[in-house]
């Protein structure tokens, strides 16, 4: 298959009808396959991994936080990309992907803060700091709750599709300058991301690495929260889409009679 | 254009609103802040630069939903947006206006106010630099919020939900300019850095106040 | 059956009851809403067959 053709292919997605039949018949894959990940992967790492010398059994909760955590930040890039989409294609669905995925995104940025809290408070002492990646989350948050309430605050459905698109487009360029002025303002006490380095994998970087008992384990539970935000978004777009439908068909009736 | 500057002004002042409002508004903030933290003139010293940054922050804030609303409502937006004026620059001027009116005598307010909190004397001249530097960013910033909001019945509540997150870069380097200044650090990376956001949203968000101006126009 | 966590304990546990409360939180609420909105369309789609 040409490039081309595979592209045409894709877009077919953006046909709404479409759309509902595909995640239909593949929901049920990705809620199960999700569920199974994170069920292997908790157990796993609750149950089967050794405490930290340093952080003792809190160690533990990196199989949420850490997840969550990437899945908040990446939950806003697909929002993102689905605005870019919207704008240049037209296409409702990529909007009503955005819209659909903005809450799991809140609850993702919850849960990173809430268990950074309650990790934060036998280990630095304290359950908030203003370090720079917790503020970042914080404002990260406050840039998810201003995107919903525009959604939520215009009726016309295409006027918000818009409206919350340019937000979205222009809330990333100041979430990323944000980044680099909290930084500025304030060194950090949260350790580096230390999951990703490479050092990670090979064992070579001795000094912050998450060594493997606990990577494989964090691994799945990653995974595990990526098919679930998977999930979750074709089945909040599904529902987005039949509510667009339902707008729709009222509207034709009260113009038919 | 700079008839549209005038007649922007001229409404406000005669309303009398964005001008007197944003002022009383910074001056009582600064006064309660010594009630809330206590009257300690090393405490508030410290703290000064902050406090008067955030004022005037909030102060700019409050008049922000009025910056398109009432053109909104007598439809002279409609006329602006087919005017021969292209729309950027309908709210570049918009801007302007409001900064006059709201940013400008909050930057010529704030050493003033700097005296009921003990600014230290250094801090005066940062101080009048960096709003003077930043307010401007703050006044465009507010116009893209405006903008977004414009439509909507209750929005001044959305508006400020909207626009805090994007006001946060230039509220830290801002208040860090005057709190370096204040205790005589040097102030020149935080300084390029206001001047950066300031010089970078006043070239590229009218742009986004503009598209989104005509998408809640349309 | 549970490990010893130690003097962590709570901790570990309350963070691990938060995120799964959330988690299973959201869950519900987009099926409910989803069901919601799945039923309400066909009642208007079956509606409009009938009419139209």
């Amino acid at each position: 298959m040409s490039i081309a053709t595979k592209a045409n292919a894709l877009w077919e997605y953006a046909n709404p009808r479409k759309f509902l039949a595909t995640s239909e018949r593949v929901l049920p894959f990705f809620w199960i396959t999700s569920a199974v990940c994170l069920f292997v992967g908790l157990i796993w790492g609750f149950f089967f991994t050794p405490d930290d010398y340093k952080q003792g059994s809190t160690v533990k909760i990196i199989y949420l936080h850490v997840p969550a955590a990437l899945m908040a930040i990446n939950c806003w890039l697909m929002m993102l990309a689905a605005s870019l989409v919207w704008l240049v294609r037209r296409h409702h669905v990529s909007a009503l992907a955005a819209r659909a995925a903005a809450p799991i995104g809140i609850v993702m940025t919850l849960i990173a803060l809430a268990t950074g809290a309650i990790w934060g408070q036998p280990m630095w002492g304290t359950w908030w700091a203003w370090d720079p990646r917790l503020t970042s989350f914080l404002i990260l948050f406050l840039f998810y709750l201003g995107y919903v309430a525009l959604w939520e605050a215009i009726e016309d459905p295409d006027t918000a599709a818009d409206l919350t698109s340019v937000l979205c487009l222009v809330g990333s360029v100041f979430a990323v300058l944000s980044r680099y002025a909290v930084n500025f303002w304030n060194q950090g006490l949260h350790q580096g991301a230390s999951v990703m380095r490479a050092g990670a994998v090979t064992g070579a970087d001795t000094e912050e690495k998450v060594s493997n008992i606990y990577f494989y384990p964090l691994l799945v539970c990653i995974v595990g929260f990526v098919l679930l935000f998977v999930a979750l978004l074709l089945y909040r777009t599904g529902t987005e889409i039949r509510a667009r439908r339902i707008n729709a068909l009222l509207a034709r009736e009260r113009i038919n009679g | 254009m700079i008839a549209l500057l005038l007649r922007d002004l001229k409404l406000a002042f005669r309303a009398g609103g964005g001008f007197g409002l944003g002022l009383a508004f910074f001056l009582i903030v600064t006064v309660l802040v010594p009630f809330s933290v206590g009257p300690q003139s090393s405490l508030l010293s410290t703290i000064a630069p902050g406090v008067l940054w955030l004022g005037a922050l909030l102060a700019c804030l409050l008049s922000l939903d009025r910056l398109l609303a009432l053109d909104w409502e007598d439809g002279s937006l409609d006329l602006l947006a087919t005017a021969p004026l292209p729309l950027e620059g309908v709210v570049t001027i918009k801007a302007l206006a409001h900064w006059i009116t709201t940013g400008l005598p909050l930057v010529l307010a704030a050493p003033v106010l700097g005296v009921l909190l003990n600014l230290p004397v250094p801090g005066y001249l940062w101080l009048v630099i960096s709003l003077l530097i930043g307010t401007p960013a703050l006044s465009v910033i507010g116009t893209f919020g405006a903008a977004l909001t414009v439509g909507l019945k209750r929005g001044g509540l959305l508006l400020s939900l909207l626009v805090l997150p994007l006001y946060v870069p230039t509220l830290i380097f801002g208040a860090e300019v005057a709190r370096r200044g204040a205790i005589g650090m040097e102030t020149q990376t935080p300084l390029l850095m206001l001047a950066g956001i300031t010089a970078a949203t006043v070239a590229l968000l009218p742009f986004a106040s503009a598209a989104v101006l005509r998408i809640n126009l349309r | 059956m549970i490990p010893d966590l130690g003097k962590y304990a709570d901790t570990v546990l309350s963070a691990y009851a938060a995120s799964i409360l959330l988690l299973i939180a959201l869950v519900v609420f987009s099926v409910l809403r989803g069901r919601k909105v799945r039923a309400e369309m066909e009642k208007v789609e079956q509606r409009m067959s009938r009419n139209g």
